[in-house]
């Protein structure tokens, strides 16, 4: 217990802050952080499991969220069955294409020696085949995007419940990082660090512009939900009675009957949303709970401790014997897959997929910044870090704007300077994410929760 | 067959474009290869440091004009570029004593150093976007073109026309002598040979008497230089928004890796090199082979490899061969 105080010192603090937001904001504003929090928490712990467990850094986080939001609309959309029968063929084929080229190449790499004509044939053979993909994919796209632009102009998904995309984010996450793994682990870290940036933006730039398969930038809106809609459960009787129990004492108040209706009708409205985020919430709680409680034990594991000693020294752990490149590979993976998670539940809470929206100071730099607030290496740490940073995140305005009007309180209301320095509070987010970085970096160097090893 | 327009037509629409987006990307990458050769870190704040400096031009270029000052047919910012360097090199100096000193005195991994550039980014971008907004800003003036397209049709007598801006130009100018003075100060001069020595092997630059502090201090002052004519030349060329700047970086960097990081003339010509391959790859050809063939054999579709939305694609898929067959880069920088 005693040896746990900071931690269950930093977590009370943080609800404390989060219930603050409830009682003065409002308490949908501060659900809605706490939801957006537990999605940055599961983000923090697929980082820090490359990062904290192993040493590798991914700045590719980005590109992992967007696969995940891809996986969500695969997934829940209707399939749109004129544009299947319109372009589906093609398209199909092409698929055979691609995987007959990878087969080809693996095939070439097996059978013939490294050499130069080796190396020529299989670029020659790369252009070729993305040129033949592109003639037959033309067509088909092309048809595609012509079905009702406004409304569809994709193949759409599988129709199935949204909630199955979290598991299959994951696995295009981590088939990702397997490709990217395989190509770029080798590198030192910073390298590995660039590298990763730009395959995500790789990545990005495809589901931005492959308007066949996610819309692109016209976005898919109205994705199904896990929840039930506001609308549906303003009219259910169970729910306005729920509403009715919970503020029996604010509606003894009124005397009128009319008025009380009114009260009541306007808290139900109120109600459905913070009951929705409820929802929301409880479903976000259960994967970062059984994703800690998988991370945890995976740190404690012999596997754990064979990630830290590859970690701390990879040349003495290479000479005991420990297959580097592979462990690498697969946290690389791991990391990766849990970041996809987080990028299908982002989808799901939000019910929409806007690919113009991921941005890598959103995506990848903030929850950089969240592993190394809280603490790299200790799960616990990363949570936190995911939840301070986020709330500071948004929260940021208000601050920023309460502290230019103490400080500016001897100027008049119409001072040039004032005005503008309201003006951009938005940007004093990136101020404060970076002077806590640094400060961070500078004089706890371990995060607020630094890693703690026990052996138990 | 009409190989005089073909040319003409290849010459506006690649290779004036790409050289001038090549230099500015030079500038940028010679900066970048600079700071992870000497300062051994790679620093992601590049691409907001670029604004920064770009900002102070720019706010400096209003003030003259409010004053009235001007060149002439010459853009009123190539007299404030100065003083932006000035300040982009006061504010780089606070910044590497307030923050990147004590990792380099206390020898942390590079790593360590490149995640406090990310702080020093988000600082960076924060202080551009509270002092100057988000959003665009135009602050050229002066005459905008050299050649017009329409005048060139009427002087050549040619289908095609041949537009050069006057900004294209000063861009490709600037960066001629500006990396041919740096060439000559790294190769010829003692300091220069001394930052050399103290990027080859550190501790044996150490042991010859090259003072560390000095080499560090020049090194911010070339880089500071080097940013805000780069970020400049670019918001003079295009137009000045803070988000294209830290979206730069990204093909900088890949400049600089695929040019050999730590090798400044490898990065001056991997400028080029990630310049003319985005443009190369993304160009439609139609019009060209329309030209160049037989009107039986004209092509239908645009002859377009890969689509204009992939322009940093391209790119960064050139890293990505680079890193992979060759991670030293083409020019042969610091093997990793």
């Amino acid at each position: 217990m005693r040896k746990n105080l900071n931690v269950i010192a930093a977590y009370s603090i943080m609800m404390v802050l989060i219930i603050l937001v409830g009682v003065f904001q409002s308490w949908n504003i501060a659900l809605s952080i706490f939801n957006m929090c537990l999605i940055s928490a599961v983000m923090t712990m697929g980082a820090n499991i490359q990062w904290g467990y192993a040493g590798l850094i991914n700045f590719g986080i980005m590109g992992y969220t967007a696969l995940g939001g891809l996986a969500a609309v695969l997934i829940s959309v209707d399939p749109v069955q004129e544009a299947w029968s319109a372009g589906g063929f093609d398209i199909l084929m092409c698929l055979w294409l691609i995987i007959a080229l990878v087969l080809i190449i693996r095939f070439i790499l097996k059978n013939f020696q490294k050499s130069k004509v080796r190396t020529y044939s299989i670029a020659a053979l790369i252009i070729s085949g993305i040129i033949l993909i592109r003639f037959t994919a033309e067509p088909g796209i092309e048809a595609i995007e012509d079905i009702n632009p406004a409304k569809t102009g994709f193949l759409g998904g599988f129709g199935l419940p949204i909630i199955f995309s979290w598991i299959v984010g994951a696995f295009f996450a981590g088939g990702l990082a397997f490709i990217v793994g395989k190509v770029a682990l080798g590198l030192r870290a910073d390298y590995l660090a660039i590298a990763t940036l730009l395959i995500s933006e790789i990545v990005i730039a495809i589901i931005k512009h492959e308007d066949w398969l996610t819309r692109g930038v016209k976005n898919v809106i109205g994705l199904k939900r896990p929840a039930p809609y506001e609308v549906d459960l303003q009219s259910t009787d169970w729910f306005i009675n729920l509403v009715e129990k919970f503020n029996s004492g604010k509606l003894e108040v009124f005397s009128n009957l009319s008025d009380r209706q009114a009260a009541l009708n306007q808290l139900v409205i109120e109600g459905s949303s913070i009951f929705v985020k409820l929802c929301y919430s409880g479903l976000f709680l259960i994967v970062v709970i059984i994703l800690l409680i998988l991370t945890q034990k995976a740190l404690y594991s012999p596997w754990g401790r064979m990630m830290r000693a590859i970690r701390d020294n990879e040349e003495a752990a290479n000479a005991m014997g420990k297959n580097v490149v592979k462990q690498h590979l697969l946290i690389f993976i791991l990391g990766s897959a849990i970041v996809g998670i987080a990028g299908a539940m982002l989808v799901t809470q939000d019910g929409l997929f806007t690919p113009g929206s991921y941005r890598p100071m959103r995506y990848t730099f903030l929850i950089w910044v969240m592993v190394i607030v809280g603490g790299s290496g200790n799960n616990f740490g990363a949570i936190l870090g995911g939840f301070a940073v986020w709330f500071l995140w948004i929260e940021a305005a208000p601050i920023a704007l309460f502290l230019i009007n103490f400080f500016t309180a001897g100027m008049s209301e119409t001072h040039a300077l004032k005005l503008h320095l309201i003006e951009s509070v938005p940007y004093f987010r990136f101020l404060m994410m970076g002077l806590g970085l640094l400060l961070i970096m500078r004089y706890r160097p371990k995060g607020i929760l630094p890693e703690k090893i026990e052996i138990k | 067959m009409d190989i005089l327009n073909a040319l003409i037509l290849l010459l506006n629409y690649i290779f004036i474009p790409a050289l001038t987006y090549g230099s500015q990307l030079a500038l940028g990458a010679i900066f970048v290869t600079l700071i992870y050769g000497i300062l051994r870190f790679a620093n992601f704040a590049t691409g907001d440091m670029m604004a920064f400096g770009t900002m102070v031009t720019i706010l400096f270029t209003w003030y003259f004009q409010s004053l009235g000052i001007s060149l002439g047919v010459l853009p009123t910012a190539l007299l404030a570029i100065p003083f932006g360097i000035l300040f982009m090199i006061i504010y780089m100096l606070s910044i590497d004593k307030f923050v990147f000193k004590y990792y380099r005195v206390n020898k942390s991994p590079p790593v360590q150093l490149a995640m406090v550039s990310i702080g020093v980014m988000f600082v960076t971008q924060a202080v551009v976007r509270i002092i100057i907004g988000p959003s665009d800003q135009r602050f050229f003036d002066g005459e905008k073109f050299i050649i017009k397209a329409r005048e060139f049709k009427e002087m050549t007598g040619l289908n095609e026309g041949l537009a050069l801006k006057s900004t294209q130009l000063i861009t490709v100018l600037v960066t001629i002598v500006l990396v041919s003075l740096l060439f000559w100060f790294l190769n010829k001069t003692k300091t220069g040979k001394s930052m050399k020595a103290y990027s080859d092997n550190e501790d044996l630059a150490l042991l010859s008497g090259i003072d560390p502090k000095k080499i560090v201090m020049i090194t911010w002052i070339i880089a500071g230089i080097l940013a805000t004519i780069g970020g400049a030349l670019y918001g003079l060329d295009k137009s000045f928004k803070p988000f294209t700047y830290f979206n730069n970086m990204l093909p900088i960097f890949a400049a600089a890796i695929v040019g050999g990081i730590g090798n400044p003339f490898g990065a001056f010509l991997g400028g080029y090199v990630i310049a003319f391959s985005e443009i190369f790859l993304t160009y439609a050809y139609k019009k060209f082979f329309i030209y160049i063939l037989p009107e039986s054999m004209e092509p239908e579709s645009l002859v377009q490899l890969l689509s204009t939305d992939y322009k940093f694609a391209v790119s960064f898929s050139i890293l990505v061969i680079v890193l992979l067959y060759r991670p030293s880069g083409i020019f042969k920088g610091k093997v990793l």
